[in-house]
């Protein structure tokens, strides 16, 4: 051991340093790099942690300057629930609960299949009702008072698994033998690759109820629903073709000749393998639609953003934005971080499975 | 009694190329065919023309006494009557081996997992690779491989089972495992057609050996006959060859 640890030169350990940081043009440059970075993050640090407020006794002692924490603990429930009343969070409380549960449910390979995704309808619907309220005593919640973290989380989960069956169809039907199935798919995919989310969000909130005939009141979070699932089938229906495509004809061939109906093969057979080949692209949708969901707020839908710049622009607290938005941003990140962080698991996984 | 498998003038176009001219090709029951002859002469399009892996353009084709037409109901039929082995095995990767036999016979008979599963056991058995049940095509040599993909096959209770060169992408040393397999399966009486080039496979099981060339079945003859003193002088080029390489 003491042996292994002495360089064989018989070098000192500062010069070794010195070679480390400084051994060759590139590494010199780094590590000024790195030396310039961390000096100029050191007033953030000064701001984030040493001059920071965790607690304070009235807003007025956030003016001295650092990060004023204590304005998150004061304004959580309202970025966390938006304009939700604040007698029933709980409810919206219990959905991200529900969801989580689902979540971790679902993390193994091995326990997906029809019964989750039925497992996973009924769970949606439930949190659905109960955000909405209606029922069983709970007081009734108009979508338009509706905000959030749920809402962030609802939407994005609600409009990708939406999309996932369009997106199916989708590629199928651009890889199709039949020119019309082959020709709508390429217009329909190609379409709305070339708007913009923006302006598919405000066709589906502002325009559409212009030309809907007035007694039609679909809602306008279902509208948004709506948008951000044909965007989002879009890009998923591209994803998957990759799929396809690198799918031996072998595996189809094998199938028929094993007598299994065209639909069993598609969901037995060929999605899981495509899906296989694609999970970096396919994570990669996934966190973009995660944050995409953020650009709800533009047509008036309260998603946690919106939550949080309504509860920055509180007069009571001195400027607080800054704040709020890292704070929002580090949630998005741990969602983001997190799917991730799986996608490299299951990637692994399909890996391990492929090698002797 | 009907024939297992019966071909009246099979025409069989890829666009503009004429794949496979007016064939007549009947397999009783029970007996074993192998189809030999040259690369790019038909035989592969025979074999899946015979469960409509491809469409024939004319001709009649009749599998255990069903007729494929138009009807997909038949087509279904012939398929399930009709196992397949294929030269490059076709496994399903993502499925271990298990689920490889025990899968299709769910979605397409419909069987409970149960039982679909013990029969799967049943025929991994069979082919000697049960202890190696759990894990994934990918895991697997060639030769393994190969025995469950007939396994597989074997498991959806064909009448007939069709191979296409099932060793020609095998290391040497693990034909003689899916041969024996194969000889076991004949043994037991299973109607087989086969396209390989193992002409000691032929001669030890076969029943019948049909020449094809150029889309052609140029001769049938026993085996015996055929090695020995093959009438067309096409055919004997062809085993020439084969002898010599
Ligand atoms: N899908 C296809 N499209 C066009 N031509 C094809 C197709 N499949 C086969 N062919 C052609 O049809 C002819 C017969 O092919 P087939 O695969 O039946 O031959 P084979 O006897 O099985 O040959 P091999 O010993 O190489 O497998 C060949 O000339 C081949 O090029
Ligand atoms: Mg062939």
């Amino acid at each position: 051991m003491a042996n292994a640890a002495t360089p064989p030169s018989g070098e000192k350990p500062v010069a070794r340093l010195v070679k480390l940081l400084f051994g060759d043009p590139l590494a010199a440059a780094l590590t000024l790099l790195s030396a310039v970075l961390i000096l100029a993050l050191l007033p953030l640090v000064q701001w984030a942690f040493v001059d920071a407020h965790w607690t304070v006794a009235a807003p007025e002692d956030c003016r001295a300057g650092g990060a004023c924490w204590a304005f998150i603990g004061a304004k959580l429930r309202l970025i966390l629930f938006g304009l939700y009343p604040p007698q029933s969070q709980w409810r919206a409380l219990t959905v991200i609960a529900l969801l989580l549960t689902l979540v971790l449910l679902s993390l193994s390979p091995r326990v997906w299949g029809a019964r989750l995704l039925g497992i996973w309808t009924l769970g949606l619907v439930v949190m659905l009702l109960l955000m909405r309220g209606g029922l069983f005593g709970l007081n009734y919640v108009p979508t338009s008072k509706w905000g959030g973290l749920p809402v962030t989380l609802l939407l994005a989960v609600i409009s990708l698994g939406l999309a996932f069956p369009f997106a199916v169809l989708l590629a199928l039907g651009r890889r199709s033998k039949l020119p019309v199935a082959r020709g709508v798919s390429v217009f329909l995919i190609e379409v709305v690759r070339g708007l913009p989310l923006v302006g598919l969000l405000f066709v589906a909130a502002i325009l559409l109820p212009l030309f809907l005939p007035p007694d039609w009141t679909i809602d306008k979070l279902g509208r948004t629903v709506a948008a951000l699932t044909i965007f989002a089938a879009a890009y998923l229906a591209e994803v998957i073709r990759g799929g396809l495509q690198g799918l031996p004809s072998g595996q189809i061939e094998a199938s028929q000749a094993l007598g299994i109906p065209y639909w069993r093969m598609v969901w037995h057979i060929i999605l899981p393998q495509a899906v296989q080949k694609v999970i970096p692209p396919l994570t990669n949708t996934a966190i973009v639609m995660v944050k995409n969901t953020s650009l709800v707020l533009i047509v008036g839908v309260f998603d946690m953003l919106s939550a949080a710049r309504s509860a920055a622009t509180d007069p009571m607290w001195p400027a607080p934005s800054k704040e709020a938005y890292l704070f929002v941003a580090l949630i998005y990140f741990v969602i983001c971080f997190a799917i991730a962080r799986y996608s490299r698991h299951l990637e692994m996984g399909v890996k391990a499975r492929n090698r002797t | 009694m009907n024939n297992a498998i019966e071909v009246r003038g099979l025409n069989k176009f890829y666009g503009q190329y004429h794949a496979l001219k007016n064939i007549d090709f009947s397999v009783a029951e029970k007996e074993r065919v192998v189809i030999c002859g040259p690369s790019g002469s038909g035989k592969s399009s025979l074999i899946r023309c015979i469960n409509q892996l491809e469409k024939h353009d004319s001709g009649d084709i009749e599998v255990s006494g069903i007729q494929l037409d138009d009807n997909v109901r038949n087509l279904d039929a012939v398929r399930r009557e009709a196992g397949m082995v294929f030269q490059h095995f076709n496994l399903f990767p993502h499925l271990s081996v298990l689920e490889n036999c025990a899968l299709p016979q769910i979605l397409s008979r419909k069987t409970p997992r149960r039982q679909a599963e013990a029969r799967a056991g049943e025929f991994l058995d069979r082919v000697h690779i049960l202890d190696q049940a759990a894990k994934f095509p990918g895991q697997l040599s060639g030769g393994q491989q190969q025995r469950v993909a007939i396994a597989r096959a074997l498991c959806m209770r064909p009448k007939v089972m069709l191979f296409d060169e099932p060793t020609s992408a095998l290391d040497p040393e693990m034909i003689r495992e899916v041969l024996d397999v194969m000889v076991t399966l004949a043994e037991e009486g299973m109607t087989m057609v086969v396209v390989t080039h193992e002409m000691g496979f032929a001669r030890q099981v076969a029943d019948r050996v049909v020449y094809m060339e150029a889309g052609m079945v140029v001769e049938t003859a026993s085996p015996e006959q055929f090695f020995t003193a093959a009438r067309n002088e096409r055919s004997q080029r062809f085993l020439s060859k084969l002898v010599t390489t």
